[in-house]
């Protein structure tokens, strides 16, 4: 083990249990999980997590009290060939702590969110015995992503990006027999392969960027590889940007951006909470991570900032439209967070690094606020719909936990679990829901909070945070800052959409009428998030005196000044998004959807809305430019190349023909047949003849016997005399 | 003094009365007596040998008249053991024509 330069105080000596911890709560779950009750499988993996965020939290502190020096501890040797020196070594300093703080903080909350919601969750999936499996997943993920943003090389952080991937992957598809409505169908597992094969091609960029840092640079380590970057740039400034446009190709997979964001929606196929979790607060925001750990490089090289920038507030727009076409309220949700994400991506691009990550941290806030939200939503829904499946005679359950409890205990009743649904019913569409204000309020307030933070109202956090980001971009690139401008204003726009539909009006279905609210384990976690999307604006105030997160990550990313407020942008951003939620309460608010109703954005905006609804047919898009075509090729080269060329005409006509002539002709009938053959059975027939021969003489008689024995005696002794 | 062919010629002639005998004859006491006459014929021959060695050579010379001895010897065991397996065969087979005796099997 060894710290960097002097010996400093602090906590250092705890890094490796950001892994180990959860690491550890995963090995006890898989041990004993099977047999444990789900409580005690939650507690286990939620104080894993738990204990991870407060290793964090210690190593933040020791930072601070070190004055934000960065510490590099190592814990064991990796890989050394060569020039190669690779170690797992944890690097702390306050870009990764504030990482590793948002990252275990909101994870720990959604643990517990998750122990009430996949309680419910196995119930109505009738496979109580994947309860366990879920939070194995989650503390693989916690540790995973710890990996991610502790790394002190890129190929660590690669490490720990991959293994995201995984985790992602094993957990959209965690209901892999099953599409959303539960129904049987591979629609989940094919959403968990198309989120792993995209972000195969983002990894491919990343990778390709890693080699060209180890040519170029001659080191993955984040120091090494700065100090010889400036060089590199007089040298041969493309090498730099080569680097840094690929590494965007892994951001934009990873991170959602155009125009590999098509798997996040699709991401939703997996459980809320990892929604919330991996597809919205953390796991995503690994590319923001990405980019703004590698600054020095990007710094050095403006036009692929600017690339950056450009691709993020286009995805920042174009993910909005989408948004405001959709039905599903997770989906509108993946789109929004895809939408966000183009604003991180955009201001780190833009050299607003800290802008960037203050919006990461209020963003994980206040969307797994929404998505934990919806989700509980759905639950209400689902709680609905079960209860009318089931029949009204329990009399009308009482609110909260207890009301729960009791639906539930009414499905382990005899062995009618296995009921089909009458219909297929689908929670998670706005247009079943409506109404749920009066059935789930506390449900209902804490989607309120989260909308005003992402909508951007003052004083919840997504104000400042959004603020900022448009504010460094109105100073820097005035056609990104309309970009997202116009961006905000959407967001506002689906986001008081949202609200009308699902919480006001009338219930459009029978469920919504019957939804009921979550139990505390769900609500509490909320309401902590609800309060950290309220006040989490204060980390970094734009006032004198105030801007602590730029300080802090000024530690890491060099001091940078605070940019005041500016009441010109705050004011043109909070005034288009009132008016957005005003327009919005025009259309869905005032006039409440009616059941079947098409939505009244479809008549006055025509084919743009059924742009909007489709997804602009990007998938379509994708299938038509790459998939098909891939398809094609394959099964040409398959059933053309291989099958038929390769296997029926090589190997079977002339590989298999040429032997078996072969074999036939020359071996067979000539060697074999009349050389091989012919002499075993001329051996045969001759031992037989003579055989035949010399058993007349052996005849038993004495005086044959006598008579050659002398015959022998003549013979020698004649040959004796004669010779 | 009758010259050494003329014994050698008898004894030739004695032995091939007695390898005729056991090569044609069926009774095994015929046989036996074929044999004895061959083994006396060698006999003759020996002694006819020893006597003309004992005339030309200076010192007495009886090697040949001492292994006919041992021969005389031989025949009478020989005789004794074969007649004995004749009675035994007899005593099974009801019969001792040298030509039923053609499988080892008692």
């Amino acid at each position: 083990m060894h710290l960097s330069e002097s010996v400093v105080n602090g906590f250092f000596f705890l890094a490796p249990w950001l892994v180990f911890a959860p690491v550890t709560g995963l090995l006890i779950n898989l041990i004993f999980g099977r047999q444990w009750s789900e409580k005690m499988v939650g507690t286990v993996a939620s104080l894993a997590s738990g204990a991870a965020f407060v290793v964090s939290a210690l190593l933040a502190y020791s930072v601070s009290i070190n004055h934000g020096e960065a510490v590099r501890w190592r814990l064991a040797e990796w890989i050394h060939i060569g020039t190669l020196n690779l170690d797992w070594t944890f690097r702390i300093d306050s870009l990764s702590t504030t990482m590793m703080l948002v990252v275990s903080g909101v994870g720990t909350l959604i643990h517990i969110y998750a122990i009430g919601y996949m309680h419910e969750d196995v119930r109505f999936k009738n496979d109580e015995g994947r309860f366990n499996r879920f939070f194995i997943f989650l503390n693989l993920f916690i540790a995973a992503m710890m990996i991610l943003v502790s790394g002190d090389s890129f190929i660590m952080l690669f490490v720990g990006w991959e293994g995201v991937g995984l985790c992602s992957f094993l957990l959209i598809g965690f209901w892999f027999e099953m599409d959303t409505l539960a129904r049987p169908s591979w629609a989940n597992s094919n959403a968990a392969k198309k989120a792993f094969i995209v972000n195969r091609i983002g990894d491919f960029g990343f990778l390709i960027a890693g080699f060209l840092m180890f040519w170029y640079l001659g080191s993955f380590q984040f120091d090494e590889v700065f100090k010889a970057a400036p060089d590199v740039a007089e040298s041969a400034p493309w090498v730099i940007v080569a680097i840094t446009l690929f590494m965007l190709v892994g951001v934009a997979g990873k991170s959602a951006q155009i125009p590999l964001y098509v798997w996040l929606p699709d991401a939703m196929a997996g459980p809320t909470p990892v929604s919330a979790l991996i597809h919205a607060a953390t796991m995503v925001t690994a590319g923001v991570y990405l980019v703004t750990r590698s600054a020095p490089l990007y710094t050095l090289v403006p036009q692929a900032q600017y690339i950056v920038a450009v691709v993020g507030a286009g995805t920042a727009l174009f993910a909005a439209t989408i948004a405001v076409g959709q039905y599903d309220i997770k989906k509108v949700l993946a789109y929004s967070t895809i939408s966000q994400l183009g604003f991180m991506v955009a201001a780190v691009g833009m050299g607003a690094y800290v802008a960037g990550m203050f919006h990461l941290i209020t963003h994980a806030f206040f969307k797994a606020l929404l998505f934990l939200s919806a989700g509980s939503a759905i639950l209400g829904m689902e709680r609905g719909h079960h209860h009318l499946a089931h029949g009204h005679h329990e009399g009308k359950p009482a609110r909260g936990k207890k009301s729960s409890k009791e639906t539930h205990d009414d499905s382990h009743h005899g062995e009618v679990r296995r009921v089909e649904p009458i219909e297929t019913f689908d929670p998670g569409d706005m247009r079943n829901m409506g109404g749920l204000r009066k059935s789930m309020p506390v449900t209902f307030w804490l989607y309120i909070i989260g909308t005003l933070a992402l909508a951007g109202i003052f004083p919840f956090a997504g104000f400042w945070s959004k603020d900022e980001i448009l504010l460094d971009s109105s100073l820097h690139f005035q056609n990104i800052y309309w970009l997202l401008t116009i961006a905000a204003f959407l967001t506002a726009f689906y986001m008081g959409r949202q609200i009308w539909m699902v919480f006001f009006g009338e219930p459009r279905h029978a469920a919504a009428a019957h939804a009921q609210e979550s139990p505390k384990v769900i609500t509490v976690p909320l309401m902590i998030l609800a309060g950290l999307s309220v006040l989490g604006g204060a980390l970094n105030l734009p006032f004198e005196g105030f801007h602590n997160l730029g300080h802090w990550l000024g530690y890491t990313l060099g001091e940078v000044e605070g940019l005041p407020l500016d009441l010109k942008i705050a004011g043109i951003s909070t005034a288009l998004a009132l008016l957005a939620i005003l327009i919005s309460w025009f259309i869905y608010g005032r006039n409440p959807l009616r059941a079947h109703q098409p939505d009244p954005l479809k008549k006055p905006l025509g084919f743009i809305f059924t742009g909007m609804e489709n997804k602009w047919f990007v998938d379509e898009g994708y299938f038509a430019v790459f998939i098909n075509p891939f398809n094609k090729i394959s099964q040409f080269l398959a059933d053309v190349i291989d099958w038929r060329f390769w296997h029926d005409f090589v190997h079977d006509t002339v590989i298999l023909g040429t032997y078996n002539w072969l074999s036939e002709i020359a071996l067979d009938r000539y060697a074999d047949q009349k050389g091989i053959d012919a002499f075993a059975n001329w051996l045969g027939d001759a031992t037989q003849s003579v055989s035949a021969t010399l058993r007349k003489v052996q005849n038993g008689f004495v005086r044959s016997y006598a008579l050659a024995v002398m015959l022998g005696v003549v013979l020698i002794l004649g040959y004796l005399i004669l010779k | 003094m009758v010259p050494v062919d003329y014994y050698i010629v008898l004894s030739a002639i004695l032995f091939t009365l007695g390898a005729l005998g056991v090569l044609i004859r069926r009774n095994p006491l015929i046989i036996f007596m074929s044999i004895e006459l061959m083994l006396n014929a060698g006999n003759l021959a020996f002694v006819a040998f020893g006597r003309s060695y004992e005339i030309a050579g200076q010192q007495p010379f009886f090697t040949g008249q001492i292994f006919v001895f041992f021969v005389i010897a031989v025949a009478a065991a020989e005789v004794a053991v074969g007649l004995a397996l004749i009675v035994e065969i007899f005593k099974t087979k009801k019969n001792i024509n040298i030509d039923e005796m053609n499988s080892l099997k008692g």
